[in-house]
């Protein structure tokens, strides 16, 4: 059955304290650290970019679990900070692990859900028999205009899974997805941000499309939440998967392992798959682990996930041969607002 | 730099790919298609070098090229892989954070970008083992 083969995770060192942006604004931080239960968000180094997280990501993957590269027929990178407008991501993270040229490729873009967009594509290509392994990203260089609710928590990370049906450590059970034509969250082409609907982006955004698609999911497979381990939400703050896990009856033990975002932020399209792969730092073989993200849009993706053996086998995957999420946001270095402002390119310059 | 002169070394800008002399063992980045010592004898074939090494000398870049000078100061090193071959590459630390005889490994870069509307040109740069 397909599944998980391995997975790898990449956070820049960087961050910036929320009340460092606060203290920029003339803004309440406490009241903003309260509300969106956020302390501190990554920053991508001056040469960082999308693409480079992705290749890491990939890295780290395929560090942790012997692969023929040549053996990946697919590679979708999701992200809404793609390099390039007109030139796939995907094609250079292709090349950079060595499954370049027989492979097909692609770059998706659907908000913060473009990432599990890319893991139910390689399912059907893996299942269907068209490729024997495929790679699905969630990568981004997140934006936020300055001064915007957003740029308290807009991120930079990416996870990398690697899809196939050859002793996967997770089995993906079932997917299914939510989709309306919502614009709760946008950027118009040629835009350097994004803009959102404020307030709308909460219930006709996020709570109706990750609850239905997670009920949709659970009637499918007929479960309930006390079946499962573990449960990850797309996490655009603290507040909402908390919140949207009690409304659907998840407990908040079941999603404290796979709840990065207080010291990473919101890495839009690598958002809930860093949630997934914290979880897996620490899942053990026979957990069953419930993930729905979201992307604004709108849509939400869910997914039903069963943990096995393979996962506590060395001969086929070394958990330890690549950082877990909780060591890759050990040892930060912190910029202030002007140093951050470098970083992400805010600063007008004399060409 | 031109887009082909870019495409033509992604190869080893991405993956440290060079070759290795299989009648003497000699490893060669940038690559060598023939080998200086074992001359007709030679067996060149590719190698990918896992790109583990160490920090043989370095400066600290304060006045750079245009296309460099956002990154000021940076850290310019003479890496020596663990297979043999030098060569010079950018290393990612603060001025101090390193010496001579630190291990380093490789990770992937944007190292130049041609201009705000040009090909982006993304490679190999070093970080010190931590």
């Amino acid at each position: 059955m397909v599944g998980i083969l391995t997975y790898g995770v990449y956070i820049p060192r960087y961050r910036i304290r929320v009340k460092e942006i606060a203290r920029v604004w003339g803004a309440n931080a406490d009241e903003i650290t309260g509300g969106l239960g956020v302390f501190e968000k990554s920053v991508p180094d001056m040469d960082e970019d999308t693409a480079t997280i992705a290749v890491e990501a990939a890295r780290y993957a395929l560090a942790r679990r012997k692969v023929d590269p040549e053996e990946i027929g697919a590679v979708y990178v999701g992200s809404e900070s793609h390099p390039y407008a007109v030139k796939p991501t995907a094609c250079t993270v292709g090349e950079a692990i060595g499954a370049t040229p027989h492979m097909t490729a692609a770059d998706y873009e659907f908000a913060c859900k473009a990432g599990t967009a890319g893991i139910q594509t390689c399912m059907g290509l893996v299942q269907s028999g068209i490729v024997p392994l495929g790679l699905a990203i969630g990568s981004d260089v997140a934006q936020g205009a300055p001064g915007d609710a957003l740029e308290y928590t807009a991120a930079a990370g990416g996870a990398a899974f690697l899809i196939g049906n050859r002793d996967p450590i997770a089995l993906i059970h079932r997917t299914c997805s939510f989709t309306t034509d919502t614009p709760d969250f946008w950027r118009r082409a040629g835009q350097d941000y994004p803009r959102h609907g404020g307030r709308f982006t909460g219930d006709p955004g996020y709570f109706r499309h990750v609850q239905a698609a997670a009920k949709l999911l659970l009637s499918q497979v007929g479960a309930k939440p006390d079946d499962y381990t573990y449960a990850v939400f797309h996490q655009p703050n603290a507040k909402f998967p908390r919140r949207v896990a009690q409304l659907l009856g998840f407990t908040d033990a079941q999603i404290r392992p796979g709840l990065v975002v207080p010291h990473l932020g919101n890495t839009y399209s690598g958002s809930s798959m860093i949630g997934l792969a914290a979880t897996l730092d620490v899942a053990s073989a026979g957990d069953r682990i419930f993930v729905t993200s979201f992307g604004s849009g709108a849509g939400s993706d869910s997914f039903d996930i069963e943990v096995t053996d393979a996962i506590e086998s060395p001969d086929l995957f070394q958990r330890a041969a690549a950082p877990s999420v909780e060591e890759l946001l050990k040892d930060p270095v912190y910029l202030d607002y002007a140093q951050y402002a470098k970083h992400k390119g805010k600063i007008v310059m004399q060409i | 730099m031109s887009v082909a002169r870019f495409w033509r070394k992604i190869p080893q800008r991405y993956n440290l790919i060079g070759t290795r002399c299989e009648t003497c063992g000699t490893y060669f980045f940038p690559p060598r298609t023939f080998c200086p010592e074992c001359r007709r004898e030679g067996r060149i074939v590719d190698y990918r070098f896992p790109g583990k090494g160490k920090v043989v000398t370095h400066t600290v870049i304060r006045s750079a090229s245009e296309q460099f000078e956002h990154l000021t100061p940076y850290v310019l090193a003479i890496i020596q892989l663990d297979e043999g071959p030098r060569f010079t590459a950018q290393v990612v630390a603060k001025p101090g954070e390193i010496e001579v005889g630190t291990r380093v490994r490789p990770v992937f870069r944007r190292i130049a970008a041609d201009g705000e509307s040009g090909v982006i040109h993304y490679g190999t740069k070093f970080v010190p083992v931590r």
